[in-house]
């Protein structure tokens, strides 16, 4: 198909010598697309755009702030004060933080469902749980940064956490922290890897759009295209869906940012860092209260953390956990369900990681620790084997022309037109 | 299965709800602000006659390290005047140089200046103050949970101590406070301070503006971050809608 781009004659001798426009042709205008992906669809291109909104900020955030820590907390409140718009950057980012973490949760709860990480998109997933590892990587170390109560003591506990290492675990903690308590040198470091990792998580995005342009993206009926009746253009019929979603997305986190900046935010974290005095609690930020849980769940130090971060590892077996070769949930009656309790299951380790493990706290993490694994160890192998999936449309077209709402779950009656 | 799995789902919820239910803090008071909501404004004369308690009662022993005399002025400042600005700036003594002579000497305040600290340092601040440090105001609204219902509450919630009550040396009893033990005195009373602009001066009226004044200081840029959200939230209204309008254009030939 002949681009309406070449037909400039500077853009023609470009495009010979190094193809950008034809590439940009294929994967962002034509690229066939499944003509029945619901809105559950739009939070990968959200999640894409909140880190172009995080790095913007970021680097204007990194003009004004100072990475030491006698003045760390200072220069926080010099931007939050002096610096023109200084407030509007910090809250953007600091707000950004968890929004990303939301469209990113909803992204990979949506793969859960629909089967997005089954053959042929095993890596595509599995790049995805990459992302998801260098995402909190980053969002602990520029937690740290502002250097008050609860950075200080949130990177306390987390790089605590590796002196449970048997044998080399006091030698690795001396060796993040760059000394022997949590100190300069730590927020040094801590500032030039959160300043680094956001361009390697590009670097995986950009391999992730490759893994997924390979075959194309999953859609709501799990089935693959039969032919081109089934794809539409991805311009203009998904960059407008996107722009759309894109627009409801920002009034929730636009909502926050001028309204309510600090709802998400602990209050501590406006007290300076303070090495001699520990907070009544610390808690990490709301997304890793789910994983914070887990920890506080296991009796055993070493074996609560092997826990904690086995719970992401385990994302990278799912494709193979996973023995049902239905890959949406619309079609697997026994599987939809365990799939939302799932969700309730990390909602409530969620909730058990925002209170002290005491009573009753304790039992439902203990429960919650132990279902997610039963979901994903025991649950998924033998519910592929046993269950019998509901008989599956013989293409997406016919099952979009009999205006399958039924068929093609919620998404599909949004979006009729 | 359906309905074991909303009975299990049924249960856990009810779980988590009851456990929740069990920790029960002070509860906060309910006072009214002029900055609530998303259109709330700070009222310039709360903040003055708050301003006021602050530098008669609170700056005895409190610092504001976060803020600058010319925060006072400006279109986010408490409403004076640039002189007025100056003519406050002044009343202080800063200490600066090395002058030409190599020597340090003190000067009036200017606007540029800090606020003025009560204490050298943290060590003489804790020896003043029978070993308490009377931390900085400048964020104290926003490094509280529940923000300026907390503090208000602190500032009202003195009483006598209930029979039985142990109180620690040098400590007193505040309702609002964690541990009700605090060891900062009773700072406001009834008549503590004798307002300018002739406000009656009760203990609520007091607490209640030197609240709004605090709230003020931990984010001065409280004023221009709502009216910019207002638009655009507005903005982001209608180019959604638009945008909603156009995609089901685009759509309608599929299918």
């Amino acid at each position: 198909m002949a681009a309406p781009v070449k037909q400039n004659k500077l853009i023609r001798w470009i495009d010979h010598r190094l193809p950008v426009f034809t590439l940009m042709e294929h994967e962002l205008n034509e690229y066939p697309t499944p003509k029945n992906l619901n809105y559950w669809w739009n939070f990968g291109s959200l999640a894409g755009i909140m880190l172009v909104i995080m790095i913007f900020t970021g680097v204007f955030l990194a003009m004004a702030y100072t990475p030491q820590k006698d003045l760390a907390f200072d220069s926080v409140e010099r931007i939050m004060r002096e610096v023109n718009y200084g407030w509007l950057m910090r809250y953007i980012h600091m707000n950004g933080a968890s929004f990303f973490f939301i469209v990113t949760y909803i992204h990979i709860f949506r793969g859960l469902y629909y089967g997005s990480y089954k053959t042929p998109r095993e890596l595509l997933w599995m790049l995805g749980v990459v992302i998801l590892l260098l995402m909190m990587a980053t969002a602990f170390m520029g937690y740290v940064l502002p250097w008050g109560q609860m950075s200080y003591w949130g990177a306390t506990v987390i790089t605590n956490l590796f002196s449970a290492v048997p044998v080399v675990g006091n030698a690795i903690v001396t060796w993040l922290w760059g000394g022997f308590v949590v100190d300069n040198p730590t927020l040094n470091r801590f500032f030039a890897l959160h300043y680094l990792l956001p361009f390697v998580i590009v670097g995986v995005v950009m391999l992730h759009l490759a893994a997924l342009h390979q075959h194309g993206s999953n859609n709501p009926l799990g089935i693959d295209r039969k032919g081109p009746q089934d794809s539409i253009p991805f311009h203009p019929y998904y960059t407008i869906k996107d722009l759309f979603g894109l627009g409801v997305f920002l009034l929730f986190y636009a909502a926050f940012v001028f309204f309510w900046p600090n709802l998400l935010g602990d209050p501590a974290n406006y007290i300076p860092a303070n090495p001699l005095q520990t907070p009544p609690e610390i808690v990490p930020e709301w997304y890793f209260l789910p994983f914070y849980a887990i920890l506080r769940s296991v009796p055993n130090k070493l074996l609560g953390v092997v826990m904690m971060f086995g719970s992401i590892f385990i994302l990278f077996l799912l494709p193979w956990l996973d023995t049902s070769r239905v890959r949406s949930a619309t079609f697997r009656p026994i599987y939809k369900w365990f799939f939302f309790v799932l969700i309730v299951d990390c909602v409530a380790l969620g909730i058990v990681g925002a209170h002290r493990p005491e009573g009753i706290w304790v039992v439902i993490g203990r429960i919650a620790t132990a279902y997610y694994y039963f979901h994903f160890l025991l649950m998924m192998p033998f519910v592929g084997w046993f269950e019998r999936p509901r008989p599956l449309p013989t293409s997406i077209s016919s099952a979009v022309l009999k205006g399958g709402g039924r068929l093609a779950g919620a998404g599909a009656t949004m979006e009729k037109p | 299965m359906r309905k074991l799995v909303l009975a299990v789902a049924g249960a856990a919820a009810l779980g988590l709800g009851a456990a929740w239910a069990q920790e029960a803090s002070q509860p906060l008071p309910d006072e009214h602000w002029s900055f609530d909501g998303i259109f709330g404004t700070y009222d310039r004369a709360e903040l003055q006659r708050g301003f006021q308690v602050y530098t008669q009662v609170c700056a005895a022993c409190h610092a504001l390290e976060h803020l600058l005399y010319a925060d006072l002025g400006g279109p986010n400042g408490l409403g004076y005047s640039e002189a007025e600005v100056k003519a406050i700036a002044a009343q202080a003594q800063v200490t600066d140089g090395p002058n030409d002579q190599g020597e340090m000497f003190q000067r009036p305040g200017r606007p540029s200046d800090p606020f003025a600290r009560p204490f050298a340092n943290d060590k003489a601040a804790r020896a003043a103050n029978n070993g308490a440090l009377p931390p900085d105001l400048s964020l104290i609204v926003k490094a509280r949970e529940g923000g300026p219902q907390y503090v208000y509450g602190v500032l009202t919630g003195y009483r006598e101590p209930p029979p039985g009550v142990k109180m620690g040396q040098g400590m007193n009893y505040n309702l609002q406070f964690p541990g009700h033990q605090i060891a900062m005195p009773q700072p406001l009373r009834d008549d503590s301070v004798t307002y300018a602009d002739g406000t009656k001066a009760t203990l609520q009226q007091e607490a209640h503006d030197v609240v709004a004044f605090l709230t003020w200081a931990s984010e001065p840029t409280m004023e221009p971050r709502k009216r910019t959200g207002v638009k655009v939230f507005l903005f982001l209204l209608v180019a959604t809608v638009c945008a909603y309008v156009v995609k089901r254009r685009i759509w309608a030939s599929v299918h």
